[in-house]
């Protein structure tokens, strides 16, 4: 079982290095898929958590209609998208969205609404204008928890971002099909393995960018 | 006449079949998480290789993980459950460990002054206290294991999954997909209402 294992890894590569046009390019339209989500995820979510954090009312809208979102399951949102907009690489990204918004949005929420008020207080006192207590105060308090959030949401997005493979977009999903379709395990392979690599390698530079600018506590 | 009023039998039957299959994964899952949590909390270097070990196999994409356990367990509701189980233990476990660290080393000392053995330490003190992080790992772990089921209809599993592979398959049957997706949203709505209605049963006040 275990030359089986490495026979197919051998299989995998080769078969890798014989399309190897082909590869590169689900390599970057996977990496384009999880590049706009996560930034559209970010680019939505982090300012609508500092807004949730400083009103409450607001907070269990916006936190229940992300939690709503989450439970219909990405495969479902792409394939209802799909008679909307066409199979395109639209669908895929606003599925992928959707499963970046909650951590991102419960992260940043949560990093916020922890900080102590005794530090904006001081902030406050000292003369600091609302613009530089939340750029020079309250971001860098809440970086290291607003990290982990998007940490979670890109091994998410990178993982489901095969899934676009099912409406046509594309991206290392590609493989992990065609494998199925020929039952050959080999090519599954070509799709699986870089995408658990890709996932630890951004947790990896995650990690890595919060140790950077963890305060001391 | 609307999809789902026009077969409620067969929905209702791709609903047990998709419970079926959740539950069972979460039984197994839970049965699986439980002693090994509580191994590792006590062997932390242990902990790390696991739980490492876990984290990867959450990074494989489930259509490929699946996929991969057929050859093994064959084309059947078999693999799609061992995949359910494999990613809900990495979210069971990493709340159970948190769970158990939680609880203050006195009240573990006292309970040992008190003469409790290790099993009634774990059964009466350690799991009680840990509870309601533990039902929360459940119910995280309930709508990731519902979400990803529905990719089983995909390997014979059945599940309202079917309802959305099928509705893909068909043109036009947009009112298939809607339907399968608007009630695999219930399940895992009210699986996670349940645990949470649990949780908040079973805190202790602090």
């Amino acid at each position: 079982m275990f030359t089986n294992l490495i026979n197919t890894f051998v299989l995998a590569w080769q078969y890798t290095l014989s399309h190897a046009d082909e590869f590169i390019l689900a390599l970057r339209e996977h990496l384009f898929l999880v590049t706009i989500s996560m930034i559209v995820g970010i680019l939505v979510c982090v300012p609508l958590g500092i807004w949730t954090a400083r009103s409450k009312r607001i907070a269990t809208a916006a936190l229940n209609t992300v939690n709503t979102l989450r439970v219909i399951p990405s495969l479902a949102i792409l394939f209802l998208l799909i008679p909307y907009l066409g199979l395109s690489s639209t669908s895929a990204l606003i599925a992928l969205i959707v499963l970046a918004l909650p951590p991102i949005l419960i992260n940043t929420d949560a990093a916020f609404r922890g900080i102590s008020p005794a530090i904006l207080e001081a902030a406050r006192g000292m003369g600091m204008k609302p613009q530089q207590i939340l750029f020079q105060i309250e971001f860098p308090l809440a970086a290291p928890v607003i990290l982990t959030g998007i940490r979670i949401a890109a091994v998410e997005v990178i993982a489901s971002a095969t899934l676009a493979a099912f409406v046509g977009s594309g991206g290392l999903g590609i493989y992990i099909t065609r494998g199925f379709a020929l039952y050959d395990y080999s090519i599954l392979f070509v799709g699986a393995v870089p995408v658990a690599l890709l996932t630890l390698f951004s947790e990896g530079i995650i990690s890595g960018a919060q140790k950077l600018i963890q305060y001391p506590q | 006449m609307p999809y789902f009023l026009r077969y409620p039998d067969i929905i209702f039957k791709l609903t047990l079949q998709h419970l079926y299959l959740v539950l069972i994964a979460l039984s197994i899952a839970l049965i699986i998480a439980l002693p090994l949590a509580w191994f590792l909390n006590r062997h932390k270097r242990l902990s790390n290789i696991v739980m490492g070990f876990f984290g990867i196999v959450y990074t494989i994409p489930s259509i490929a993980l699946m996929i991969i356990l057929i050859p093994f367990l064959g084309l059947n509701e078999k693999s799609v459950i061992v995949a359910l189980v494999l990613y809900s233990q990495v979210i069971l476990l990493r709340n159970i460990l948190t769970g158990l660290d939680g609880i203050p080393k006195t009240t573990i000392e006292a309970a040992n002054g008190m003469g409790l053995s290790t099993w009634q330490i774990a059964w009466k003190i350690q799991l009680p206290l840990a509870l309601p992080v533990i039902l929360a790992g459940v119910r995280i772990s309930a709508v990731v294991v519902v979400a990803i089921a529905t990719i089983g209809a995909k390997f014979g599993a059945g599940g309202l999954g079917t309802l959305l592979f099928d509705g893909i398959a068909q043109a036009g049957r947009t009112d298939k997909i809607w339907t399968g997706a608007i009630i695999v949203g219930l399940v895992a709505f009210s699986l996670s209402r349940l645990a949470l209605y649990l949780e908040k049963r079973f805190s202790y006040p602090v």
